[in-house]
């Protein structure tokens, strides 16, 4: 991952690792200060406004954010399918850390740390999950989403 | 940018590195067989055989089934392709959402010069 730094040190690419068989990296540059990143991610009503992008075909009904040690956080998506964790551990302006509870034991707890550098913001997230099986079940959330989203469909035209 | 853990490439290599176990993914690419078939064909005992298959299985080369007494080995999907789609739809993921990210702080930026940098670093 170092090497991917060092030959990109501030190009705003997405780029994903896998750590270990239980942990996936994520790191992006943004051209602001941290202030302004980390304002972005503990404020609800901007939160929401890039959370769930268009792209993901979801809408976000209700968001209930309380980021500080040891506040809770809720994302509604509509139709019961809630998100929802703790956050373990918020340091202004350079670290968030929450967990994701919608699902039990098999959880993970996501680490973001925004890290400045010449006014642009270096942010990698972590996502660590309890074993490799709960890493490889995960999928992407949209993608579980979107079959949910369907399957609903799917019981409504039976219905019909 | 995809990479992969060195554990995969570590259980793929030590299962490549055994003439046998190339033998059997070759004759598996012709067909799939049983392992009492392979056993056979390389004048192996089924114990040894069994041996080279789980070692293959492990590696996510091979995959088996048993189908009443006889167990079927067929080639595995490769792991090393499956586990890049899987990234890559991670990062598409999250990308989308950075992408919205920036408009949002472009916009925080732009509010904070106009406010003029009433708050100090």
């Amino acid at each position: 991952m170092d090497a991917e730094r060092k030959s990109e040190p501030m190009g705003n690419r997405t780029t994903v690792v896998k750590r270990s068989e239980r942990e996936v990296v994520v790191t992006r540059s943004f051209d602001a200060p941290a202030r302004l990143v980390f304002e972005a991610w503990s404020k609800p009503e901007l939160f929401k406004r890039w959370w769930v992008p268009k792209s993901m075909g979801m809408t976000l009904h209700s968001i209930e954010m309380d980021v500080r040690t040891g506040g809770k956080y809720r994302l509604g998506f509509g139709d019961g399918m809630d998100f929802f964790g703790r956050y373990i551990e918020v340091t202004p302006f350079s670290k968030i850390v929450w967990t994701n509870e919608e699902s039990g034991e098999n959880g993970s707890v996501t680490t973001v740390t925004f890290e400045e550098r010449g006014g642009k913001t270096l942010l990698v997230m972590s996502e660590l999950y309890p074993s490799k099986e709960a890493l490889d079940a995960a999928g992407t959330g949209a993608q579980d989403a979107l079959h949910e989203t369907f399957t609903q469909l799917d019981e409504l035209l039976a219905r019909a | 940018m995809v990479q992969y853990t060195q554990s995969h490439f570590d259980a793929s290599f030590a299962a490549l590195s055994d003439v046998t176990r190339r033998g059997v993914l070759e004759q598996l690419a012709r067909a799939d067989a049983s392992i009492t078939d392979l056993a056979g064909r390389f004048n192996m005992t089924l114990t040894g055989m069994k041996k080279h298959v789980g070692v293959l299985e492990q590696a996510g080369l091979v995959t088996t089934e048993k189908v009443g007494r006889v167990r079927t080995c067929k080639l595995g999907v490769c792991r090393l392709e499956e586990e890049a789609a899987w990234i890559e739809r991670y990062r598409q993921l999250w990308d989308a959402r950075f992408t919205a990210l920036d408009a949002v702080i472009e916009e925080l930026k732009r509010k904070e010069k106009a406010d003029g940098r009433r708050k100090k670093k």
